[in-house]
């Protein structure tokens, strides 16, 4: 079955003012679009994992593509297609959302020694991102939090990741993201992006990726 | 005479002055746009340049100064500092700024007003023997622009023996550091291009070529490129 755009959660609106309403309308109706097509297309040609969800798809393309030589479609369209999938509900109209649960807000303390030195790592790890990517807080392997940033529209799903997480909150970095209304300020978008911060999904998140696994997209 | 002036001056050997520490070192330069920021409206914006120009491309000149001042490679110029981060494929820290200010002189230096059109001459002869036709070479390097994933650079190259091809290379690199001889870049970093052209980098890449490039600073280099 073939994958389909997701409705983006509320009004392209919605994050005004700290993510404009033509960045929302042009990044998910153009650029996500555009992976969703891209990514049915490159599955034509591995009709063998089309059964394969788009989580699923992100953690095992990589070997396969690997095996018969391909250049990293699967990659770049899978990733781009979960990428922007989640980014989408992990955001929310400012002040609709109450704050990290008690438990995660416990987990970030443990492992950052705050939600300020977190939040502090996050921001560095998306500032200093060169060229395209993502910047990502994650259940790692041993189950502790962490931050990591990604190329282009890898993940930390994906088998080329440095470093391997179950993601629960994400921030793309690629300038279409931001261009509209930041220009060269990245700094500035990434300090705005806290605003608009769906913690219910976060949550929702942190406590799958505790038992290994994602919620639904 | 010469001796009378001497000792009447006391013009006596005198010892070299103490060593100073430098304050004022060899810095990289934001080199100016060679024209107007409005110089290439419509098909690259005024608002365009005074980001890409103004602040990126400034940014880069200003972070590598940083990186250097005081150091070995801020006595050097920028083609040295370039070949040196880059550090035989494991760059040092510097080599995105270092690159990245290369990278968009040339780009600069790449268009001009009233660009486009065609090339003559010896180039013309060499991209219709190497792609085959005109066209055909426009196909090439817009698929290359197209398909450089992310952010980074399509090139027309030559090599040693006057031979063209095309290259694209991801962020700060650029073909030098694997000995080809660049004479035409399009940077499709998103900065490049979103103001005017949002997501529709395939329309910005078309307009570059036939509206923006300046086919005498290509032929120039064409020409000038080591053999």
């Amino acid at each position: 079955m073939a994958f389909v755009l997701p409705n983006l959660p509320y009004a392209p609106d919605a994050l005004e003012p700290y993510v404009d309403t033509t960045t929302m309308t042009i990044h998910h109706g153009k650029h996500h679009a555009a992976y969703v097509n891209n990514v049915n297309a490159a599955l034509e040609k591995f009709p063998e994992m089309k059964s394969l969800g788009i989580v699923d798809l992100n953690k095992v393309s990589i070997w396969y593509e690997f095996s018969v030589q391909t250049e990293n479609t699967l990659q770049h369209t899978g990733g781009g297609h979960f990428n922007h999938s989640f980014f989408w509900k992990v955001m929310t109209k400012p002040s609709n959302s109450n704050g990290p649960s008690a438990e995660l807000k416990a987990a970030i303390d443990k492992a950052f020694g705050s939600m300020e030195a977190m939040k502090e790592k996050f921001n560095a790890a998306a500032a200093g991102r060169f060229g395209s990517g993502w910047a990502w807080l994650g259940v790692k392997p041993d189950g502790s939090l962490g931050v990591t940033s990604t190329a282009n529209q890898d993940n930390p799903l994906q088998q080329v990741a440095e470093e391997k997480m179950i993601p629960i909150l994400g921030l793309d970095v690629w300038e279409h993201a931001y261009y509209l209304k930041y220009q060269n300020r990245r700094p500035e978008y990434i300090a705005a992006f806290w605003n608009v911060v769906n913690w219910e999904q976060v949550n929702d998140n942190f406590k799958a990726a505790c038992g290994g696994g994602m919620p639904a997209l | 005479m010469a001796a009378l002036l001497s000792s009447k001056l006391n013009m006596t050997a005198r010892p070299a002055p103490a060593q100073r520490p430098s304050v004022r070192t060899n810095a990289v330069a934001l080199k100016p746009l060679p024209y107007a920021p409005d110089a290439l409206e419509p098909h690259m914006s005024k608002a365009t340049f005074e980001f890409h120009h103004g602040k990126h491309h400034r940014a880069y000149a200003d972070n590598l100064n940083k990186q250097i001042a005081g150091k070995e490679w801020d006595q050097k110029d920028l083609d040295t500092i370039v070949m040196a981060s880059w550090n035989n494929g494991n760059p040092t820290p510097e080599f995105n700024n270092a690159a990245q200010v290369w990278n968009h002189e040339f780009f600069w230096e790449s268009m001009k007003p009233n660009g486009g059109g065609e090339p003559t001459g010896a180039l013309m002869e060499a991209i219709k023997r190497d792609f085959g036709s005109f066209d055909e070479f426009k196909n090439q390097f817009k698929a290359a622009g197209m398909t450089q994933f992310g952010s980074g650079w399509a090139w027309l190259v030559t090599d040693k023996s006057g031979k063209l091809s095309i290259a694209k290379t991801p962020n700060a690199v650029v073909p030098v550091v694997e000995g080809k001889s660049p004479i035409l870049t399009v940077d499709v970093w998103e900065h490049a291009y979103y103001l005017d052209y949002q997501n529709r980098r395939p329309d910005f890449i078309q307009t570059f070529l036939d509206k923006l490039v300046s086919w005498d600073a290509v032929s120039n280099r064409y020409a000038k490129a080591p053999a």
